[in-house]
């Protein structure tokens, strides 16, 4: 690929040839008003935030726009700020405006445009209000559907299409009444959702948003032991708390995906039901034990099976949240008692 | 062969004011005079002068029939047993100077048309393909598959100069010669038959009346570009249509029209109808894609290729308007010559309107391009009515832009209308008088395209519905100062910022009032009146005591009971209780005319005084 020389407000860039303006602009640390853009979908160019003029050639959006050697680019012009001005402000007049209440307060990226146009109180005061007070989807378990916050960038819809291949939702009705819906507006429980929750991750307002909204105090990298493909996964952690869970995005074996177990099955890790000690049934109820305990007695029984019915009456049946090495030392140990019936939870 | 045909209009507006029934009956007439061999009664598609309707004509002498009745077929049958003329009753009077007008030539509706596109409609039984070869149907398909190469066909389509009905008027040669030479072995044709804007109804007349026409444009059309199959993507709100372009279509494959080797060429072409489910936004070409591949239709955003290299199924697609496809039959055969020698420079061909509002004739009309609004409006639709003073005409539907009496004389063509700040587009035109509010007017047309955009871009969905809200204030009487530059700074945004051409020509017709029509709205903002007397909370009813005879029928009819008096009683209205409901003026009786509307609010103190 071949490495192209432009200029943005004067200021020379070096970007990939494919690669759009807004998307060089960002890689160089040049911010540019978006809203529907994200870096892993097709553009959209629906917000038409990221407006840029082309000189020579006048207005387009930078989302959709490839760069082109030489070319000269200005972020800023008065027509384009008086457009982009009454597009942030539309959109801020149509928008819950409780941020300290908000789960994505400080991480939202309407926040970042209302930053950078610079709100001017006199101006939007001018706009009717127009949030609506619509219902809260919180039939999923692990995350809030809250229209109200809503910016139609369509992000979630094109991460559901093209990232997972699920369409479990999409735009729906006309005008005002637009919004993102499932099949006949159900709660999105009744709909083809997996809950994977990638349209969560890249909300850029908390119009989706994870039940929960505790910032965890750092963050650690590993990796998700749910099953044995191995996905990099940063779980934050507050105290010996899980708070939340997200995809690393420079794990070569998932690209920053994860699945629903791995974004938000991790409340176990601190439940109160939560085994924590082995349990050996005695008398018909479990009671708990040492580890040495249960190890003995799982040596012995091996052993008075091995000797009563012949090594062959053993098997085992492994799990899927081994790793690769758990199970291969699993069929190891099985193999050393002298059985091959070895078998794993994910064939079934 | 008949001596005589009556034909009765089976067009939408005809039939459902009992067309059928008046078809019905008129042919048993007929039948019990002996008459049968010797008048032969036929159905049509739509006239145009549907205000006029039902329609019946007599031919060869082009008698016109208007508001024909069940009950008027016996007179007209037996006016063709004597040879004599219809009764009078049923003929046209000149709205302006009463005067009877028995003759279709002599109607002043018609003599000032140029009837091109919609010659046919009105003359030939839509649902027989015998009509439409009886007019010299499939002729120019026939001349194209056996004398042409495709690239003639679209050399003679470019010199012929007939633009597309989009907002741009693109030129349809070019746009043909796009897809040709895209490169694909499969291709396909589409006609925008999504008809959307209030008040426009040409499509819907063409298909109706001469879906033949269109057919044969667009096999033209598939020889031309390459294309095999084509969709017709006509709104389900169009039963008619859609149940004569399947006639139509049927009878089509049946002739050899359409199949494989179409008149023994090597040229297969089929043609498909698809019901769209009536949004507004699929008429605009990416989303109408969209919709037809089964998905939501919401316009692409530019930069991106054309729909001539990438369209549906991500194939080489043409895109073209029912009228455009309409036309090409009468290039070919005509020549492109005889077609650019109409019109203007830069817009050739005629224009068809769908003229609605306060015109003494409404109806479908096709008109040469370069014609004056002046013209359309008191030539062919016969002035305005009841004495009443013409205020505006807004063209091109929700999209265009409302002009003014000083911009009468405005030739109609694309960039004259462009330049005043409306358009040709869907062909709408409503003729509004001194009766309309033109804040309310505009508000109405807002209304409809904020309701209809596909709320994908913020510009065009909230900015809408704030310019909406600003001009419901207005009309309730809380204008506030800053209103009207905030509707410009807002109108101005969103035009330049919208994705498509529905969020860019949204604001026309609030930019167009504001610009010729300004002061109508500062007297709403800063006296609280309404001039045109249209906007409830901003006029007032009162009763002039020096004409009131105390007859007590206002005061009943009141329904909030808001007007006192009594017999022998001046009646006075009052202002606290009264809801404009204007009945008082409706029921006093026009020897008193004692109740008046005006603009303003009056309160009791100064109504007594």
């Amino acid at each position: 690929m071949g490495e192209i020389t432009f200029s943005i407000d004067g200021l020379k860039i070096k970007a990939n040839e494919g690669d759009t303006i807004l998307m060089a602009a960002l890689e160089h640390g040049i911010y540019i008003p978006h809203l529907c853009y994200h870096p892993d979908l097709k553009p959209f160019g629906g917000c038409r935030l990221c407006m840029i003029e082309i000189e020579g050639r006048g207005l387009t959006i930078s989302c959709k726009t490839p760069v082109e050697e030489g070319v000269r680019v200005t972020t800023e012009n008065p027509e384009i700020n008086k457009a982009r001005r009454i597009a942030a402000e539309l959109i801020i007049a149509n928008h819950y405006s409780e941020c300290l209440q908000c789960a994505r307060n400080t991480d939202c990226r309407l926040q970042d445009i209302a930053t950078y146009i610079g709100i001017e109180e006199g101006r939007l005061q001018r706009l009717k209000r127009t949030v609506r007070d619509l219902p809260i989807d919180d039939s999923n378990p692990f995350f809030y559907r809250d229209p109200n916050k809503c910016v139609l960038c369509g992000i979630c819809v094109r991460t559901c299409e093209e990232i997972n291949g699920v369409g479990a939702i999409d735009f729906a009705f006309r005008g005002f009444a637009t919004k993102i819906s499932t099949l006949k507006d159900k709660p999105i429980t009744e709909s083809t959702c997996e809950s994977c929750g990638e349209c969560v991750d890249r909300c850029p307002t908390a119009a989706l948003a994870r039940k929960g909204s505790e910032r965890p105090a750092r963050e650690v990298k590993t990796i998700c032991p749910y099953c044995g493909t191995g996905c990099g996964i940063y779980l934050g952690v507050r105290g010996d708390r899980v708070l939340s869970a997200r995809g690393d995005r420079r794990n070569p074996v998932n690209d920053g995906q994860l699945c629903a177990k791995g974004r938000f099955a991790y409340d176990f890790v601190n439940h109160p039901d939560r085994l924590t000690t082995p349990l050996i049934k005695r008398n018909g109820t479990f009671v708990e034990a040492s580890w040495d305990e249960a190890l003995d007695l799982v040596a012995a029984e091996f052993k008075e099976g091995q000797e009563k019915y012949g090594p062959e009456a053993l098997g085992g049946l492994s799990s899927a949240r081994a790793t690769n090495e758990d199970n291969y030392l699993f069929q190891k140990l099985l193999r050393s008692l002298g059985t091959n019936s070895v078998d794993h939870c994910a064939r079934l | 062969m008949p001596d005589k045909t009556v034909l009765v209009c089976q067009g939408t507006g005809c039939v459902s004011a009992g067309a059928e029934q008046i078809h019905i009956s008129l042919e048993r007439e007929i039948a019990q005079l002996g008459l049968g061999g010797d008048v032969q009664v036929k159905r049509t598609g739509c006239h145009g002068f549907c205000q006029q309707g039902p329609l019946a004509v007599v031919e060869p002498e082009g008698i016109f029939c208007t508001r024909v009745k069940v009950e008027d077929t016996p007179d007209i049958a037996q006016s063709l047993l004597s040879q004599k003329k219809p009764p009078e009753r049923l003929f046209y009077r000149d709205p302006l100077t009463g005067k009877v007008i028995p003759h279709y030539r002599d109607i002043a509706f018609y003599s000032r048309q140029q009837r091109t596109v919609l010659k046919n409609c009105g003359y030939i039984d839509p649902e027989e393909i015998d009509d439409y070869l009886a007019v010299g149907g499939y002729e120019a398909l026939r001349q194209t598959l056996l004398e042409m190469s495709p690239e003639e066909v679209i050399d003679t389509v470019k010199r012929s100069g007939l633009r597309g009905l989009g907002g741009g008027g693109f030129p349809t040669g070019r746009k043909w010669e796009s897809c040709r030479n895209t490169a694909g072995a499969e291709k396909y044709v589409v006609c925008n038959a999504d008809e959307g804007d209030p008040g426009a109804f040409q499509d819907r007349s063409v298909l109706e009346g001469d879906c033949h026409s269109v057919l044969e444009g667009m096999i033209i059309a598939g020889y031309a570009v390459g294309a095999k199959l084509g969709y017709i993507y006509v709104r389900a709100e169009y039963p008619l249509a859609v149940k004569r372009l399947e006639i139509a279509i049927a009878q089509a494959r049946e002739k050899g029209f359409l199949g494989k080797n179409i008149l023994g060429n090597d040229f297969d072409f089929d043609i498909e109808i698809f019901q769209g489910a009536g949004a507004f936004v699929c008429g605009e070409s990416t989303a109408l894609v969209l919709s037809l591949e089964g998905k939501r239709g919401m316009p692409k955003p530019l930069p991106r290729p054309r729909t001539t290299q990438v369209g549906l199924w991500d194939k080489p697609t043409l895109l073209n308007n029912v009228k455009t496809f309409a036309s090409i039959r009468w290039i070919i055969t005509q020549g492109a010559d005889w077609f650019a020698g109409r019109g203007t420079k830069k817009s050739k061909g005629t224009a068809i309107f769908s003229l609605t509002g306060k015109t003494a004739n409404c109806g479908l009309i096709e008109v040469p391009m370069g014609i004056s609004l002046r013209e359309i409006v008191f030539d062919i639709g016969g002035g305005i009515p009841g004495g009443k003073a013409f205020k505006a005409v807004q063209t091109g539907g929700p999209s265009g832009g409302c002009l003014p009496a000083e911009l009468l004389d405005t030739p109609v063509d694309f960039d004259s209308l462009t330049d005043a700040g409306a358009m040709m587009g869907s062909g709408g035109m409503v003729v509004v008088d001194e009766d309309t509010c033109m804040v309310d007017l505009a508000r109405y047309f807002l209304d409809f395209t904020q309701k209809e955009s596909c709320g994908q871009c913020s510009l065009c969905v909230l900015g809408t519905l704030q310019m909406l809200d600003i001009l419901n204030s207005i009309t309730e009487g809380r204008g506030r100062p800053e209103d009207i530059d905030l509707l410009m700074e807002l109108g101005e945004a969103i035009k330049m910022g919208s994705i498509c051409g529905l969020g860019q020509t949204a604001p026309n017709p609030v930019i167009t009032t504001i610009r010729y029509f300004r002061e109508e709205y500062e007297a709403h903002i800063y006296e609280r009146k309404c001039p045109a007397r249209v906007c409830k909370d901003l006029i007032s009813y009162r009763i002039l005591p020096d004409k009131c005879k105390a007859c007590m029928i206002c005061l009943r009819e009141c329904p909030v009971q808001a007007i006192t008096g009594g017999k022998k009683q001046i009646h006075v209205i009052d202002q606290d209780g009264c809801t404009r409901c204007g009945v008082c003026l409706s029921v006093c009786p026009e020897r008193f005319s004692a109740v008046e509307c005006i603009p303003g609010r009056l309160d009791n103190t100064l109504h007594s005084a």
